[in-house]
């Protein structure tokens, strides 16, 4: 029998991308074309699929135009201080393991200033999620060389050239142990919504490199257009390989762009390992911090002065 | 009337746009996948030509527009979802 279709009127519902943005914050200060935004729209959706209770989730973000991610979402969230997003969220983690911890920030952010803290929490296998967006380039301070700068692409610091050997950051992170890491830009809204809701609910140190497009230093300096020209690049020169073993995977000036998700594997996270390490030394006399209900009496009595001052406790 | 009909059939989406939002990217126009956006001759007050949708009856509402658009400044949605009848 053919199958009839009917249709069914829906009433016009609201911008999805709003009930998770600080409305009272927009406009942004993201430049047009930029591709922060684009990734903004795609980690919120990946949330959403997730099924993860937001009232769990906290998103910490360093310094730069990406940055910014962190007090634009409506999440409990905090924006450090450059470079130190991964500390923070680590003792973020370590304090209170229910919560879900997502780093998002710079690519110069995360593995420039920060790059000693991105190296340990991938070898520790902390349990958090780091979000980076590669625009291979500091944005925010005026277009100066990043590690992850391309051979040959012009930099405020590099007006001849960048000559420095970039960062595959796929490859850092999988040397250095991270159990998840996939790449895709945003362009593939679809593929990196999907990449960060694996991320977000995968145990151990998960990572996502984003490429996105900044216009205003990084492709009108190097003559590449505006950031509607890099999403063009990103789709003509991009090729999904899944699997591919993450040495192969590095970037260079406008070149071919291997994206997909490389890494997916099992390792002890660093509080399993630390609950298994001292259950075995102490044995009944070591208490895991998830297992030490106690409340915490100086931040009870804080809280108790909070409330006597009469003061709105947020 | 028969090729109205078949338009209305595939006529399962709309777009809202927030012209003011808009900073005239493109990305909505260049990644649409049945390519029925275009930036307006218009101006928003921020002095970027915002898109318009030329042939509505073509928006499936897949949102991809939505989901490329770093201003959130637009967002497709279904109208009318096809169910099959068992
Ligand atoms: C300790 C310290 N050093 C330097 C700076 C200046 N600074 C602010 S953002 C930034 C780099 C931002 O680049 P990236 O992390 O790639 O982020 P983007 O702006 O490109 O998103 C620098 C060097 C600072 N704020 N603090
Ligand atoms: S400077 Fe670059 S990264 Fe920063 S908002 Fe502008 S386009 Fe985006
Ligand atoms: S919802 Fe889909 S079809 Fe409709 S305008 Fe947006 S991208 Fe195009
Ligand atoms: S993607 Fe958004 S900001 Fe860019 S032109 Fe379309 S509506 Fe405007």
């Amino acid at each position: 029998m053919a199958e009839e279709l009917y249709d069914i009127e829906v009433a016009v519902p609201e911008n999805p991308i709003e009930s998770f943005l600080r409305m009272d914050r927009m406009p942004h200060i993201w430049c047009p074309g930029c591709g922060i935004g684009t990734t903004v729209n795609c980690f919120a959706r990946a949330l959403e699929t997730s099924g993860l209770d937001l009232d769990k989730v906290a998103i910490v973000s360093g310094i730069g135009c990406t940055g910014r991610v962190a007090g634009y979402v409506r999440l409990d969230s905090f924006h450090t201080t450059h470079g130190r997003a991964i500390p923070f969220a680590s003792g973020l983690k370590l304090a209170n393991p229910s919560l879900k911890v997502v780093v998002y920030s710079g690519d110069g952010d995360l593995t420039a200033i920060g790059g000693n803290h991105f190296i340990h929490a991938a070898r520790r296998n902390l349990d958090m999620t780091v979000i980076l967006i590669n625009n291979f380039i500091y944005g925010m301070t005026g277009g100066q060389v990043a590690p992850t700068t391309p051979i040959g692409a012009s930099a405020s610091t590099a007006p001849h050239g960048s000559f420095e050997e970039a960062f595959n950051l796929p490859f850092l992170a999988e040397s250095c142990g991270a159990v998840y890491v996939a790449r895709w830009t945003a362009y593939h809204v679809r593929h990196l919504t999907k990449a960060i809701k694996e991320a977000l609910l995968k145990k151990g140190f998960s990572f996502v490199e984003i490429l996105a497009p900044c216009p205003t230093l990084y492709s009108r300096r190097n003559k590449l257009g505006d950031g509607l020209d890099q999403m063009v690049y990103y789709k003509n020169s991009s090729e999904i390989k899944n699997g591919a073993e993450t040495k192969s995977v590095a970037l260079d000036l406008q070149g071919k762009i291997i994206v997909g998700k490389f890494v997916d594997k099992e390792r002890p996270t660093y509080i399993d390992a630390m609950n298994e390490h001292f259950r075995k030394r102490l044995g009944d006399r070591y208490i895991p911090s998830d297992e030490n209900k106690e409340p915490n009496p100086c931040l009870e009595r804080k809280s108790r002065s909070a409330a006597s001052a009469g003061r709105a406790s947020f | 009337m028969a090729q109205a009909v078949e338009q209305s059939k595939k006529a399962a989406g709309s777009v809202i746009i927030i012209a003011e939002r808009c900073k005239g990217c493109g990305f909505c126009v260049e990644f649409c996948p049945p390519e029925i956006l275009e930036l307006s001759s218009e101006y928003n007050a921020k002095g970027y030509h915002p898109p318009v949708l030329t042939v509505r009856d073509l928006c499936t509402g897949c949102n991809i527009c939505g989901m490329v658009c770093p201003d959130f400044a637009i967002y497709g949605y279904i109208t009318k979802k096809k169910t099959k009848e068992t």
